[in-house]
């Protein structure tokens, strides 16, 4: 197990990089500290699994160090940084039995035959998988083949880490809850750094204590799925996580506050101080589906808008509303009705609603 | 214009694929076929495209059997969970060739690539290749090829598996837009209960290759037949407690007793499965008669918005879908609360026969 730690990294696949653009991943620093449960999360195509690469040294980073526990370890083969990997599609003998499979990690590492029965037992019971031991390892489902090979990354005792790119993809959504229980309890047991890499939000909170979110070669936010969701500190972040995502509007300094359109929305005096030292025109505000209240008088702090649309997602609404020039999303509970074109009133609580200048959020301890 | 399935069947090496299946599909409708893995969703689609032929059964479109008959003799698009592309062709050339075919005039083959290239935003890519694609972006061109000719059956076989999930969302809105205004047949299988939802239509419960339920997807998501439709339709599953009703009262497991109050007091005496749906259990009762059950929490996964609670007991194990942040150690005991009113009741042969009155809708 090791602290991994990234220092100035940055990575092209381009020999004579010219710009950020050609940069997959552009230059920043991360510390994925030892035993923890990580995700790192993102669209397609925003250097995720070039990070997961360069950590487990399949790929050399053009620029800057990797270090595991301090040391150096850029020149290593993923062998030898002792990195276990589980991928998206099982990697598994399908010639040899279950047991077979997970002794040849410990068999290739000259690890004694009774030490090789012990702990082979010991990873199938944590993956109940034991009564299949003895079974070829082609006979098994889906789901149990990927069981077999984590069961591969976990059975090596001095391994520093588990890499886990996109891991549930072949599985059905019924067994990834169980598969999903079954690594968190195991991360909680072996107490092993752990980086999980996904594009699918859910996957990454429920399995991780805290999220890496990349956008565009770099870490627009580290923090745990509450923070993200509650503070996220970019409006990619803000857009990204939550279905539907945050709901961002562009606005303009005016008297009270801030404006689209005619409507006026008032903001905390420390934000309006913090604005107004900014000079960027780029401002928005942004607040979340599951935050806007809907009410059915009109206060002073309500909105009037009108609904467009309904969507009975089964355990709850999605309710898109017209605002002034604005469409916004809200979410409501499973028994909200309202007719289309009716008059519904909304308010934003001041404590989510968040404001973003070039995109990123503005914060009180920046005062 | 519809397309019928007349007890279709299709058995390979006595394996059966599809088992007599009924099924009418109409014009301008979404149809979602939601099944696990080797439900037989896909099988349904080759039978449908005609590429298989059924060894029991007719297949009637229009009216007109055309079992066996092939897919270019009708005008069908089918989109795959893998992308084909021809890599020698720019992304417009791509999206273009089927037009090319039909000898459609060149603006207006200029017009509807880039109409559906705008859609599937890849607007900015039509002078690369495919190889100089991401994988996403390589599957949106291949559904774009398949979207832009005016098919009368257009079938997606798991189309957004492999793209991100944001994506996913999104293409998920514009295809139920798209189809709204089109007067096709759409057939789109998928393994997942949420995409079935969110996609609307009618939907169709396969497993093992036989019809368990379809009509209009609230219908089936509010009264599911049995308890396999209930658990196919639900994510996470429904919770299912074994209970037995007895003149007075309603025991789980011979463990805890609760009096028949509401709705329950209908049930005759006997045998039951009571289902909940994960998000209608709640850590505070709402009303003097919710179940009240003592557990012990599994696991607490926090998604940032809700929390997903693993609760068990020497008895049962349940999943709780709770709003907002809810941090539990494991092991802590933890009381849960069961609505009379949102409970699913299901009889010994698993079929339902209470329907919650709570969550039945059509009460507008």
């Amino acid at each position: 197990m090791a602290e991994i730690q990234l220092k100035s990294l940055a990575h092209s696949y381009s020999d004579s990089p010219t710009g950020p653009d050609d940069y997959a991943i552009r230059q920043l620093d991360h510390v994925w500290h030892k035993g923890g449960a990580y995700a790192l999360l993102g669209p397609s195509g925003c250097g995720k699994s070039t990070m997961l690469n360069i950590i487990s040294g399949l790929i050399q980073p053009s620029e800057g160090e990797v270090l595991f526990d301090g040391k150096r370890v850029n020149e290593l083969s993923p062998r030898d940084r002792n990195i276990a990997q589980v991928f998206q599609f099982p990697v598994i003998y399908d010639s040899m039995t279950v047991y077979e499979n997970l002794a040849f990690p410990l068999k290739n590492n000259k690890v004694p035959a009774d030490r090789i029965k012990t702990r082979v037992q010991e990873i199938a019971e944590v993956l109940e998988i034991e009564d299949k031991l003895h079974k070829k390892a082609k006979n098994l489902t889906a789901d149990e083949k990927q069981k077999v090979s984590m069961g591969r990354g976990l059975v090596r005792e001095d391994v520093s880490a588990i890499l886990f790119d996109e891991p549930l993809t072949v599985i059905d959504p019924q067994l990834k809850w169980k598969l999903r229980r079954k690594l968190k309890q195991i991360h909680e047991q072996f107490d092993i750094t752990m980086v999980y890499v996904t594009h699918d939000q859910l996957e990454a909170s429920t399995f991780a204590d805290k999220i890496a979110v990349m956008y565009g070669g770099q870490v627009v936010q580290f923090g745990t799925p509450t923070e993200l969701f509650e503070a996220p500190n970019h409006t990619f972040v803000g857009y990204f996580i939550g279905s539907p995502g945050m709901n961002l509007v562009e606005v303009e300094r005016c008297a009270g506050g801030v404006c689209f359109d005619s409507t006026v929305v008032p903001l905390e005096p420390w934000q309006a101080d913090l604005l107004e030292r900014m000079t960027s025109t780029n401002v928005k505000i942004g607040i979340r589906p599951e935050f806007i209240e809907v009410s059915a008088i009109s206060s002073d702090d309500t909105y009037e808008s009108e609904v467009l649309d309904v969507e009975d997602l089964g355990t709850y609404k999605i309710v898109t509303v017209r605002l002034a020039n604005q469409e916004m999303k809200v979410r409501q509970n499973e028994e909200f009705e309202a007719d289309l074109g009716s008059q519904i009133h909304l308010s934003f609580p001041k404590q989510w609603l968040m404001l973003y200048v070039d995109e990123f959020l503005i914060q009180e301890q920046q005062r | 214009m519809s397309l019928t399935l007349e007890n279709v069947s299709n058995t390979v090496d006595g394996v059966d694929y599809v088992r007599d299946a009924n099924l009418t599909f109409e014009a301008g409708s979404f149809n979602v076929l939601l099944g696990r893995t080797l439900a037989g969703k896909t099988s349904m689609m080759r039978l449908m495209a005609g590429l298989d032929k059924p060894t029991k059964g007719r297949l009637l479109y229009k009216g007109e059997d055309v079992t066996g008959k092939n897919v270019q003799s009708r005008n069908i698009s089918m989109i795959y969970q893998q992308f084909i592309n021809y890599p020698t062709l720019t992304v417009y050339e791509n999206i273009a060739s089927p037009l090319r075919l039909a000898k459609m005039p060149a603006s207006e083959i200029d017009r509807r690539v880039k109409e559906t290239a705008s859609m599937l935003q890849i607007e900015p890519l039509l002078k690369r290749y495919p190889l100089e694609l991401s994988g996403g972006q390589q599957q949106r061109t291949a559904m774009a090829r398949a979207l832009v000719k005016d098919a009368t059956l257009v079938l997606f076989d798991e189309p957004l598996v492999n793209l991100d999930y944001k994506l996913r969302e999104e293409l998920r809105a514009e295809l139920r837009d798209l189809f709204q205004e089109r007067q096709c047949i759409a057939v789109y299988a998928t393994t997942e209960a949420n995409e079935a939802l969110a996609l609307g239509g009618t939907t169709t419960l396969l497993h093992e290759g036989s019809v368990i339920q379809s009509g209009p997807v609230m219908d089936v998501y509010r009264a599911p037949v049995n308890t396999l439709a209930a658990q196919l339709f639900s994510e996470p599953p429904m919770n299912m407690i074994r209970g037995r009703v007895t003149d007075t009262e309603v025991t789980f497991d011979e463990y805890s007793h609760h009096a028949l109050t509401q709705e329950l007091a209908a049930l005759s005496p006997g045998d039951y499965w009571f289902g909940i749906r994960p998000s209608h259990i709640a850590l505070v009762p709402a009303n003097d008669d919710d179940l009240e059950m003592s557990m012990e929490v599994a696991l607490s996964e926090i998604s940032g918005s809700e929390t997903f609670m693993h609760v068990e007991n020497s008895h049962f194990e349940m999943v709780t879908q709770l709003m907002g942040v809810h941090q539990y150690r494991t092991g802590a005991p933890v009381k849960v609360y069961l609505p009379i009113n949102k409970l699913f009741v299901f009889d010994n042969d698993e079929r339902l026969v209470h329907t919650p009155s709570r969550i039945s809708g059509g009460a507008v």
